[in-house]
């Protein structure tokens, strides 16, 4: 193996450099980014169609093994597939096999034995999909649907493509992430894009209770006062309050955080007045946004979620496109091999 | 050979073949579409010579290629663009080079999944021959055979120009 091959962050490329995995926004560059999104551009072109289907998965199995719940994410991972003409296979992991003993690995060599060409995996355990990449089963392309505290990329890159959207450019813009950083996931691969992507400031606004301690080396700033925090913002994204994931007690109560933090229209105003605003969703209202916010001239919210599926529809053509050239190339090389002989 | 072709008597007789073809089928009103990225140079032309109010549309087939499981997808595909619907059309497909007969097999392809046309000409700058499929142009500016250390490409979008290279 070359070099360029080994290392954790060289895990999701191909020799030349195209996606087999996608498990983390860490180790891509800005023009595989970029790439994601004009890719995604045109997927949403697909979308707007009378047949919104392309056959590039077509004849594919895609398995969705949900280790944790999730109807968006995993409706939009589905239709994603169907509009790619794969064969799609929901698996609820968290009420089957693992209940009756089986192993994750040995539920994963069962999939693969069934020919699956690729795993889209959620798991609270952060990690989980590197490892079922590296060590289980290498050969099937494994996108990371959110993995425990870790990271949640195709979220992050629709976010991404929300934002080109509506500002056109990354260049000069101040973003805010708003919320519960501590237990977000989505927070983590934001950072890391928006960074990426050339922004011009990542501000996180939380009360220090929901910030991770090294919070400032993933490369934002901080604010703990929103209302300092609102000022000159071009995008505003709000986190959704991890209820089920809090442990012992970080807030005072939900009225309070929504006091401090909640993004209501007095709030609002004072960003500018072309601030957009986004939430991964689903959105607890009178929680973390006002519904005249969510609701507002300024949401871009059902946006994300369109643009859910065109990014999806992206990586996952992407790295099974990877995956492929990759056993052709093996293939070749072989049979350069036996001329030899 | 090494250099540019003269363009203009092609171009001319694409548009005299397509004119007589429209009006030997009855076609008064064509949607033309051009497949990028020299497909829609010369879309662009010929909607202009056949003064046609309708914008013309474009077509990346990226995504319908049958190369997918070989080299991946192609990772500059842009989106794709018809202002109209192909459903009872009478579809003019426009690309520069025919050989294979692939990527027109893919155009058509994407084509009905905008609708179902009514019916399909097919206009090409150069035709190349080795073709591997059953496609045929309808109308073309030029059939040429190449030496296998030559090339061509068509460049514009202005002035559109066709240059023969040697490898």
């Amino acid at each position: 193996m070359t070099a360029i091959a080994t290392g954790p962050h060289h895990l999701q490329l191909t020799r030349e450099g195209q996606l087999r995995h996608f498990l983390t926004l860490d180790g891509l560059g800005r023009e595989l980014l970029t790439d994601i999104l004009d890719t995604a551009d045109s997927f949403i072109e697909v979308g707007e169609r009378t047949i919104k289907k392309v056959p590039l998965l077509r004849g594919r199995t895609v398995v969705n093994l949900f280790f944790e719940s999730s109807t968006r994410t995993r409706s939009t991972f589905e239709l994603a597939a169907k509009r790619l003409s794969a064969d799609v296979l929901n698996l609820d992991i968290s009420t089957s096999a693992t209940s009756k003993g089986e192993s994750l690995a040995d539920t994963l060599y069962n999939l693969e034995a069934m020919a699956s060409d690729m795993f889209v995996v959620r798991h609270a355990q952060s990690g989980a999909p590197h490892f079922i990449a590296e060590s289980v089963t290498p050969k099937v392309a494994i996108i990371n649907a959110g993995d425990g505290r870790h990271a949640h990329p195709t979220q992050a890159m629709l976010d991404m493509l929300t934002i080109r959207q509506h500002k056109k450019t990354f260049a000069g813009l101040k973003v805010a992430i708003v919320g519960d950083v501590l237990h977000s996931r989505v927070a983590r691969s934001q950072i890391r894009a928006l960074n990426e992507l050339g922004v011009a400031e990542v501000r996180v606004i939380a009360p220090g209770t929901l910030l991770p301690r090294d919070v400032e080396a993933l490369g934002c700033t901080v604010e703990y006062d929103m209302l300092r925090g609102m000022k000159d913002l071009d995008v505003v994204i709000m986190l959704r309050l991890q209820k089920e994931r809090m442990e012992g007690a970080l807030l005072p109560s939900e009225g309070e955080f929504y006091r401090l933090y909640g993004l209501d229209r007095a709030k609002l105003a004072l960003a500018k007045p072309d601030c957009i605003v986004m939430h991964p969703g689903p959105i607890n209202r009178g929680v973390e946004i006002e519904s005249a916010v969510a609701d507002g001239p300024q949401s871009v919210i059902l946006n994300q979620v369109t643009n859910g599926i065109a990014i999806r529809m992206a990586v996952m053509s992407m790295a099974m496109g990877g995956q492929l050239a990759e056993r052709q190339q093996a293939l070749n090389d072989m049979a350069k091999q036996e001329v030899r002989l | 050979m090494n250099g540019q072709l003269d363009i203009e008597p092609l171009l001319d007789k694409m548009e005299a073949g397509l004119r007589q073809l429209l009006q030997e089928r009855g076609v008064s009103s064509p949607a033309l579409i051009g497949i990028r990225t020299g497909g829609v140079w010369l879309a662009a032309e010929l909607a202009r010579r056949l003064q046609l109010q309708e914008p013309f549309g474009e077509l990346d087939i990226s995504f319908y290629r049958d190369d997918f499981s070989r080299i991946g997808l192609n990772p500059k595909v842009k989106p794709s663009s018809l202002p109209f619907d192909t459903a009872d059309r009478d579809v003019v497909l426009i690309d520069d080079v025919i050989m294979s007969g692939r990527t027109i097999r893919a155009a058509m392809n994407e084509v009905f999944d905008y609708g179902r046309p009514a019916s399909i000409i097919l206009a090409t700058l150069v035709d190349l021959g080795a073709r591997e499929l059953p496609v045929q142009p309808d109308v073309r500016g030029l059939a040429l055979t190449l030496e296998t250390n030559q090339r061509i490409k068509l460049r514009g979008p202005d002035p559109l120009r066709i240059e023969l290279e040697q490898a």
